[in-house]
């Protein structure tokens, strides 16, 4: 770990990238929040630290408890929502479709 | 911008094809995948991505992406869908799923009619996104005052077909795309139809220097939607990046835009500012581990792919390279071999195949008829000129070649008659048949030329190339 | 200390006592539903149970119920049970809101899978119950609509995240309530608000529906007066979905016909990490108590080591996170909920996001974003993931010996309001018990067991391994029926 400026000394994370992760979830955060949150965070990646010194060679990761594979559907349609329904629910519609402020870029 | 030397440098090609593979719904809900459609009408909660919506995976989507696989010589394998996240207001769920660590299909390799094998490195499964249309500034996407977002082609399946950097130049990039769309169509996985959007041709292009081992810093580029485009971008690129190493300066990594107006790529966006997709295995999803009789009793369905028929038919007629390629290609291979089978000469069958039968319905010509005009021609009683016609006819409106030759008159002129008008033509041409007998061959079409235009085409072409040869003594 | 406590307490009929009176035909769905609101009406403005109360829909419904009846028909097993539904799952028609302003009058489109066999199993959906924000938190004090009380102290919290539906059933305002746990969310609720609370084994209960916190940990379970009721419950909402990837391919375990079978020769073990430090003393007392009940009543106990589990709160408190980084990503202003407007579409979204969340849901985003995040997903997940597999492998070890496995469900009872909101690592420990269960997928049940030192309630937990739920009601009955005694 380095102990650049924007975190406490030994800490797992500073403000520098509890910003880039706040930017990344699409998170603003205020000077005082993004100093709390920071310090918060930090306290839990310490709390999570006992796992760091854990041997886990030859452990496999389990990313799911269900052990079942090939769950599988029949490519038969079934019936498709309501457009009405649909776009009544949305913030702001236009020719059936959702209209939000202009996308600037391209997707990835 | 100049041209690259291709003495002096190499470029380096390669592709990311995004095929929509043929199921009737999409690859994790029942959403039709139908194309088209009033917008937010194929939309189901997965679909919209509403709270508690959860996707459970098309069988056949997998069945056509194994498909794809066993056609491409991958290895089908185990496979687990994750997330790759991102926000884009067209993704529903702000996170695709798709395939990271472990594709369905990996390691294979697709063979060019050239011969050139590329490389596969992976065909994995992952889910369409849906649409923006960008409102006002004349719908440029930076102008634009407001955007509006349909859903109906989010989530339809998308197999992600990604070769391996083994191309070298634009031709044989499109040749590569022709004949992958080829194997896709072929195997029933997709229309392959690249102007609707169902194959999409994303391509990484980076250049070295000639003898250079060490690959150079690669761009993709993004919005191809035609062969042509693909080989003009790629043409463009090569250049551009050799001008910029050419005048000392470096290519950057980064996603370029095709543009087909002003023909240039453009910067879409650099690596250094790139997302980080954060890839985890969904955890709504389990394993995908197909059985290994079900991969079988796909393989054993498969039909026989372009690759294997071009081998079969360069065997069996004796030809070579681009007639076999161009033969294939219309689908005309089941039809020759028919034909040979039948008694047809190869060549002469193969001949027609590539000069003479680019109709459509050319495949539905009867071979028996084919085979019996190409016997007709070889046996000397129809000209190449009239087995060109009976032909035409034959694909038109079919019937029997010899029936037809009759009732058009195509009746085969008797030597002595031939012998006659070729002596009256020498006699009434002095000064040409003095060059002929000097020597001039190009004056041979003139004496052919008169000889047909006084048959209307009856006369066979090379008989009457004999008798003048015969004649000069 | 001052209890304040006025709240109606005798006790109502069981949820399994009025599916037969109104299956009989003895008393109608409309009387057993009025009674229930009657308490709701003296109630829930001091409880703040509800996020809404559907009083109009429930009517209806008990009037079905009641025309069935009166043509001969079998309305089903939980014929005119009131039921509190909590606000993370999609009702039709009825707001779904995850006490989230971002979601602030959303009417989902569709049932959650489990709220259509509530239904068809002729129950009555009475309300959508008080969470802390998409079900994050343990004390349901991270609500936009405001903290819910314990019945029990009113100054006290109910536990969370399902703390409106522990309180609606230790209020009375519904026998049943249906609730989700991720880390604990059903069980430590339940333990501090004295009511039975089950969390079945992962995939036995239909996730479709339920508004995603943790994929891999989430599972619905119910809340009830009775370990029979919550028994009955399981049976109704469990069993394969075939709209859930993650549902296992079978029935639930029929336990509602094992309650009696007793616990005679049955073997329990002691966890005994979950017996030391952290655990407070009365409370660490009870379960001792509830150990010798069980012994007494037949079964063999002995203290047994899990060492694994020590590393269950770090493990979860990466996995659980990164999950919810990526399931919350959706809300995002564009197709359903709330909008903050801005100039872009990327700055909507942000603005959307920043607005429309809660603090600890910003917090949980953030934390599972960074353990995701290149560069730090092996240190972090990845590293969890592994950690999960020695849980699940320490838990098999001790199930080769014990049918069950016991602890405190909660390591005290119920704290004031604001005591552990400043210091979110002190409200994670919280769940420091319940928590290693969800990472290996197993069922556990908290049963209440009499009360602690300042007089507020104590749930004992049973931990089962995958699909052990038959051996785990077996030993909750036997703690039913022995909590007064002891
Ligand atoms: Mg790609
Ligand atoms: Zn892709």
């Amino acid at each position: 770990m380095d102990d650049s400026g924007n975190r406490a000394p030994g800490s797992r994370i500073g403000t520098e990238e509890v910003a880039k992760v706040a930017a990344l979830a699409r998170l603003r955060l205020g000077d005082d929040e993004l100093e709390r949150f920071t310090h918060q965070l930090a306290d839990i990646l310490d709390h999570a630290a006992d796992i760091e010194a854990l041997d886990l060679d030859g452990v496999e990761p389990m990313a799911h408890p269900v052990r079942v594979v090939n769950v599988l559907r029949d490519d038969t349609p079934g019936e498709p929502l309501d457009r009405a329904e649909v776009l009544a629910q949305a913030p702001a519609a236009e020719d059936g479709q959702f209209r939000v402020p202009p996308v600037l870029g391209e997707a990835p | 911008m100049s041209g690259v030397d291709p003495d002096r440098w190499e470029v380096v090609i390669g592709l990311e094809v995004h095929a929509e593979l043929a199921t009737r719904t999409k690859l994790f809900s029942s959403a039709t995948a139908e194309f088209g459609g009033e917008p937010n009408t194929h939309v189901d909660p997965l679909t919209l991505g509403l709270p508690g919506s959860l996707p459970v995976l098309n069988v056949q989507a997998v069945e056509l992406a194994i498909r794809v696989g066993l056609a491409l010589n991958c290895t089908v394998q185990r496979s687990v869908f994750a997330r790759k996240n991102y926000f884009y207001p067209d993704q529903p769920k702000n996170y695709q799923i798709s395939q990271f660590d472990l594709p369905i299909n990996a390691d294979g390799w697709l063979e060019l009619p050239s011969g050139q094998v590329v490389g596969i490195e992976r065909a994995h499964l992952e889910e369409d996104t849906g649409k923006s249309t960008h409102v006002g500034g004349g719908g440029r996407i930076h102008d634009a005052q407001y955007s509006l977002v349909d859903l109906n082609r989010a989530g339809v399946p998308l197999l992600e077909i990604v070769g391996r950097p083994d191309l070298r130049d634009a031709e044989g990039a499109r040749a590569y795309v022709s004949e992958l769309r080829a194997v896709l169509v072929a195997v029933g996985a997709s229309d392959g139809k690249m102007e609707e959007g169902s194959l999409r041709v994303d391509c990484n292009v980076s250049v070295r220097p000639r003898g250079a081992e060490e690959l150079g810093t690669r761009c993709e580029i993004k919005n191809i939607n035609s062969l042509r485009s693909l080989g003009r971008a790629i043409d463009y690129e090569a250049a551009r990046q050799v001008d910029l190493i050419t005048a000392g300066e470096r290519v950057v990594q980064e996603t370029r835009h095709w543009n087909e107006d002003d023909g240039r790529t453009h910067t879409l966006r650099s690596k250094e500012e790139a997302d980080d997709y954060r890839y985890f295995p969904d955890p709504d999803l389990v394993e995908l581990d197909p059985d290994p009789e079900w991969v079988e009793r796909i393989r054993s369905s498969l039909p026989m792919l372009p690759a294997q028929r071009r081998h079969r038919l360069a065997e069996r007629s004796g030809a070579a390279g681009d007639a076999v390629a161009l033969v294939v290609e219309r689908g005309l291979d089941d039809l020759c071999l028919a034909a040979i089978d039948a008694g047809a000469d190869p060549a002469r069958t193969l001949t027609h195949a590539e000069h003479n039968l680019a109709d459509d319905r050319a495949q539905e010509l009867d071979p028996a008829a084919f085979a019996a005009l190409v016997r007709m021609e070889t046996d000397g009683a129809l000209t190449a000129t009239q087995a060109k016609t009976v032909l035409a006819e034959l694909v038109a409106s079919g019937g029997d070649p010899a029936a037809i030759a009759a009732e058009r008159g195509f009746e085969a002129m008797d030597t002595s008659e031939l012998e006659g008008m070729v002596d009256g033509i020498i006699a009434a041409n002095p000064d040409e048949w003095q060059r002929y007998c000097d020597g001039d061959a190009k004056i041979t079409g003139f004496f052919v030329g008169q000889v047909m235009q006084a048959t209307g085409g009856k006369a066979d072409g090379k008989a009457v190339t004999a008798l003048l040869a015969a004649r000069r003594g | 200390m001052t209890v304040e406590r006025a709240l109606a307490d005798v006790p109502l009929a069981s949820a399994s006592a009025t599916a037969s009176e109104v299956r009989s035909g003895s008393r109608s769905a409309a009387d057993v539903l009025e009674e229930r609101l009657e308490r709701i009406g003296a109630d829930e403005e001091r409880v703040h149970a509800f996020n809404l109360v559907t009083a109009d829909g429930a009517r209806a419904q008990a009037a079905a119920v009641d025309a069935l009846v009166a043509s001969g028909d079998d309305p089903g097993p939980l014929a005119g049970v009131p039921v509190a539904v909590k606000d993370n799952l999609c009702t039709r028609g009825v707001a779904t809101t995850c006490s989230s302003r971002i979601l602030a009058g959303w009417e989902p489109p569709y049932d959650a899978t489990v709220v259509s066999r509530l239904q068809r199993a002729g129950a009555v959906l009475v309300g959508k119950t008080n969470l802390d924000e998409f079900a994050m938190g343990s004390s349901t004090e991270h609500s936009a609509t405001g903290p819910t009380r314990n019945p029990h102290d009113l100054s006290r919290v109910p536990g969370g995240s399902s703390g409106g539906s522990a309180a609606a059933v230790a209020a009375g305002f519904a026998p049943l309530a249906l609730g989700s746990d991720t880390g604990g969310s059903i069980r430590q609720p339940a333990a501090l608000c004295g009511v039975v609370g089950v969390k079945p084994t992962y995939g036995l209960v239909s996730r479709l529906g339920l508004v995603a916190f943790g994929s891999s940990l989430d599972q619905v379970g119910p809340f009830a007066t009775t370990v029979a009721d919550a028994a009955l419950l399981c049976e109704v909402i469990g069993g394969h979905d075939p709209g859930d990837s993650t549902s296992l391919p079978q029935e639930f375990p029929s336990v509602v016909e094992h309650l009696d079978d007793g616990v005679d020769g049955l073997r329990v073990g002691l966890v005994t990490e979950m017996m030391g430090e952290g655990i407070a003393e009365d409370v660490a007392a009870r379960v001792r108590v509830a150990a010798e009940a069980l012994a007494a009543a037949g079964a063999t106990v002995e203290e047994v080591s899990v060492p694994a589990v020590s590393f269950g709160l770090s493990a979860y408190y990466l996995v659980a996170p990164a999950e919810a980084s990526s399931n919350l990503a959706r809300y995002d202003g564009v197709r359903y909920g709330v909008r903050v407007d801005a100039p872009t579409a990327g700055e909507m979204m942000e603005a959307t996001r920043t607005a429309g969340f809660g603090d600890e849901v910003k917090r949980r985003i953030m934390l599972g974003t960074y353990a995701l995040s290149a560069g730090y997903y092996d240190a972090f997940y990845g590293k969890a993931l592994r950690v999960r597999t020695l849980i699940r492998a320490d838990f098999d070890a001790a199930y080769e010996r014990f049918d069950v496995l016991l602890s405190p469900t909660s390591p005290t009872t119920a704290f004031a309001f604001g005591d552990k909101t400043a210091d979110p690592l002190q409200m994670y420990l919280n769940d420091v018990c319940t928590i290693p269960t969800n990472l290996a997928g197993h069922p556990a049940a908290s049963v209440p067991f009499g009360v602690g030192a300042d007089g507020l309630p104590v749930g004992v937990q049973v931990m089962a391994p995958a699909l052990g739920e038959v051996a785990m009601f077996r030993v909750a009955a036997v703690l039913e029926a022995s909590a007064g005694a002891s």
